[in-house]
């Protein structure tokens, strides 16, 4: 039963990855997705309780720098775009289809949240605090709205005020 | 295992050798002849590579456009263009319904022929994509960006459109013919008054070079013959179009018979550019008409139907040295023009030979008036002095010819079931092909272009018979792909197609998969019914009328859940898909809909109309395996008795 459960676990993270097509190879005209692999093992602490500050996630950003003060008109360009693009899987304070970004500064990096929503399909696929929290939220994929970095930053900013 | 294949390929190969037939042995009655050669290792498209070339396939009877890559022969998509489309719900969708309004009311079928991508300067540039319903005389256009049907005229004046869709070589023109003619305007009067008072029309829809729109510019208001197949002028000869007849008797029944009773019909030949400056000079008379024009709106998702009252029409006599005929032996089918504008090839369907006519000799009889006599005051030329060759006895049945970009021509035979490659300017016969069964079109891709692209001759058959496992007597229809680099062509793949394919159109797949569209964006959907937001997320009683602003994303419906609905409403489903990545479609269906499913794209906003009959709770669901939790997407309508007193409401995830 448990080595049943393990294949289809198994099985359906690899639809999960086959779902998406953000990466393109760049040899490819075309846009094929990416080969898919097998996943790594599950952990049993809940994902989104775990606290990493050091983590910067896998994807296009690899450092930022949050001001000494909110910046409140990037923040407000970053609610905008959180309400029109996010809503329908996060509310605010709390758990819906995916969770909710209130505190998720306390326990995340600034850079792992924007690759979150930048590079979802390689996030959930080899970084382990995602891929557990893809199984955490019952393999809800979490889409690739394509926002730019500039959105993505703005968001942040965004999610500091809540 | 990559040891094996090369194993397995170099025996192929060798077999190929040792066995060698020439592949040009008639006696091999069913074209087995490319199992001895390495057929398979050239239309072999490994998983997960792409083909080298995209055809668009008419869809003959089905009304809608195939679309299939080469070498593979493999299927890759089915444009729902005049007909309905329930796998998408084109044609059911309250967007797209407008999109087969015609004068006639709503037509959900046609016949469709012969599409034709968009040229600049004669050679394919593949922005748009035209194709005609045959039938109920329309005009499609495709967008390649989308491969989506986005505007579909139709042509008054006009029965069985079938000389139709062609294009001059910048896309000025889109021109459209009719088989059938008729009294214009109809009237009530008896058929066998028809010599001298049914009329055809050549009608020449002008493209806006930007936005694709059609308009039709003028209709040439012709002899009663039947226009069977047209061509534009390439080149040398751009700002002329050619057109065959039949039934230059002007026969009204029994034509198997009484239309094959001259020993020539015509090639019309249409000087349109003096046409065109005529018209706008102020030329021609406009007339009452009755005809629609339907436009889908790449930002609301939402296609409009416009009735048109009046359409300018052209008579030949008053435009002196626009319109002559060019007598072509037995019934002209196809008619076509090489890549360099100066060969005319009349397709004489009855005919043995095929008959070249030269532009040049036909410009230098204009000029010195070689006429010999004329057919209701259109001058006819002289056969001899515009003659530029005959291909002596090719086949049986001629019926379409393309060219390579080598001086090549490749003509279809019908009746005696082959295709013939011969020389261009010495009218001899290089290589014959059998093809299984009696082939109608040929296509080249560019091969009625300036610019062939002559590595594929992909013959378009009529009869299939036993080229497949037998399914019952409904078969399915078929190509077969040649390789045509060689001196000799050689059959490499069968594969089946849809409907009856008539013509065909390909291109190299670098010149347009790079344009094609992912995603719609959903800043840029101005639906009027949109729902982004939770906050839009609504439903808006309007009488019996009941609006649903839902939303989907992997994988749930906002709302899902919907009460206030009554026996007796009529329900629209307006459905925004938020995904904005690639290949993330959701479907929605709903039980007892008497309409079809509907696939909305990532960013699109799409509606079906739900009359409920009886009172429940109904389902709704996603048909379209969007994610792990697909079987989760799901949602209930609660219908209550028509003079229910329960207020509408409506949720996602509540108690």
């Amino acid at each position: 039963m448990k080595k049943t459960l393990t294949i289809l676990t198994v099985l359906s993270v690899m639809l999960f990855m086959g779902c998406g097509d953000g990466e393109k190879k760049k040899d490819d005209p075309y846009g094929k997705p990416a080969s898919t692999e097998q996943a790594k093992p599950v952990s049993t602490v809940p994902a989104s309780q775990r606290v990493d500050l050091t983590n910067k996630g896998i994807g296009p950003i690899k450092n930022v720098e949050l001001g000494e003060t909110i910046d409140m008109e990037m923040a407000a360009k970053g609610e905008e775009v959180y309400n029109m693009n996010c809503t329908a899987c996060h509310k605010v304070d709390k758990k819906f289809i995916g969770p909710a970004p209130k505190g998720i500064l306390e326990r995340r990096t600034p850079e792992w949240v924007m690759n979150m929503i930048l590079n979802p399909e390689e996030m959930t696929k080899d970084d382990p605090l995602a891929h557990d929290l893809l199984l955490e939220f019952n393999g809800s994929p979490m889409a690739n709205q394509h926002m730019t970095e500039e959105q993505a930053r703005q968001m942040v900013e965004y999610f500091r005020t809540l | 295992m990559k040891k094996s294949i090369n194993i397995l390929f170099s025996l192929v190969i060798a077999a190929g050798l040792v066995s060698c037939n020439n592949g040009n042995d008639r006696k091999s009655s069913k074209g087995q002849g490319g199992l001895s050669t390495n057929a398979a290792e050239r239309v072999y498209v490994a998983p997960g590579e792409l083909d080298e070339y995209y055809a668009f396939m008419s869809g003959g009877f089905s009304g809608q456009l195939s679309v299939y890559g080469l070498p593979s022969g493999r299927m890759l998509k089915v444009l729902p263009v005049f007909s309905q489309n329930p796998e998408n719900g084109y044609g059911y969708t309250e967007e797209t319904k407008p999109m087969l309004n015609t004068s006639y009311g709503f037509v959900p079928w046609d016949d469709s022929h012969h599409p034709d991508i968009s040229q600049t300067n004669g050679e394919l540039d593949g922005r748009w994509i035209f194709i005609n319903g045959n039938n109920t005389p329309r005009i499609a256009r495709i967008g390649l960006q989308n491969f989506k049907t986005e505007e579909i005229i139709e042509i008054p004046n006009s029965a069985g459109n079938h000389s139709s869709s062609f294009i001059t070589e910048n896309t000025e023109y889109v021109v459209a013919g009719t088989r059938f003619s008729v009294p214009i305007p109809q009237k009530d009067m008896p058929i066998n008054e028809y010599k001298g008072n049914f009329k055809g029309s050549l009608t020449f829809i002008s493209v806006d070079q930007e936005t694709g729109r059609m308009g039709i510019k003028f209709q040439l208001i012709m002899p009663g013959f039947n226009y069977d197949l047209s061509h534009p002028g390439r080149d040398k000869s751009h700002g002329w179009f050619f057109f065959t007849t039949y039934n230059t008797e002007e026969a009204h029944s029994l034509l198997e018979v009484n239309a094959s009773q001259n020993d020539k019909d015509f090639i019309a030949a249409i000087n349109w550019k003096k046409i065109e400056e005529y018209v706008n000079n102020g030329g021609g008379k406009m007339v009452p008409a009755n005809y629609a024009h339907n436009v889908m709106d790449e930002h609301t998702h939402s296609a409009t139907s416009t009735m048109l009252k009046e359409v300018l029409t052209v008579n030949p006599m008053d435009v002196p040295g626009a319109v002559y005929f060019l007598p072509t032996p037995k019934s002209p089918h196809g008619c076509d023009v090489d890549p360099t504008g100066e060969y005319i090839i009349g397709n004489g369907k009855l005919s043995a030979d095929l008959t070249v006519h030269s532009f040049t000799k036909m410009l230098d009889a204009i000029e010195n008036k070689k006429f010999d006599g004329e057919a209701y005051g259109i001058p006819i030329l002289n056969f001899e002095d515009i003659l530029a060759g005959v291909v002596k006895q090719p086949g049986l049945g001629p019926l379409h010819t393309e060219f390579d970009e080598h001086g090549n021509a490749y003509t279809t035979f019908f009746i005696s079931s082959e295709v013939v490659k011969w020389k261009v300017g010495t009218w001899e016969v290089l290589d014959r092909q059998p093809v299984f069964y009696s082939v109608g079109h040929g296509m080249i891709p560019g091969g009625n272009s300036r610019k062939p692209f002559g590595k594929y001759f992909v013959a378009l058959n009529k009869i299939t018979k036993d080229r497949y496992l037998p399914t019952g007597p409904e078969l399915t229809q078929s190509a077969q792909l040649f390789d045509i680099t060689g001196d000799k062509m050689e059959l490499l793949l069968d594969f089946p197609t849809i409907g009856e394919p008539h013509y065909a159109a390909a291109i190299p797949a670098e010149m347009i998969a790079k344009n094609s569209r992912k995603i719609y964006k959903l800043a840029e959907n101005k639906h009027p019914y949109a729902s982004f937001t939770n906050a839009d997320a609504k439903v808006v009683r309007e009488g019996k009328d009941v609006h649903i602003y839902m939303n989907m994303i992997r994988s749930h419906f906002n709302p899902d859940n919907i009460e206030g609905v009554k026996v007796g409403d009529k329900v629209y489903f307006h459905i925004t898909n938020l995904e904005q990545d690639f290949d993330v479609p959701h479907g929605f269906a709903v039980i007892g809909a008497n309409n079809a499913e509907m696939l909305i794209m990532p960013g699109a906003t799409e509606t079906l109309v739900w009359e409920p009959k009886e009172v429940g709770v109904w389902p709704f669901y996603c048909t379209d395996f969007c994610s792990a939790l697909h079987q989760e997407m799901q949602g209930y309508v609660r219908v209550s008795p028509a003079d229910s007193d329960i207020e509408l409401s409506w949720s996602l995830g509540e108690d």
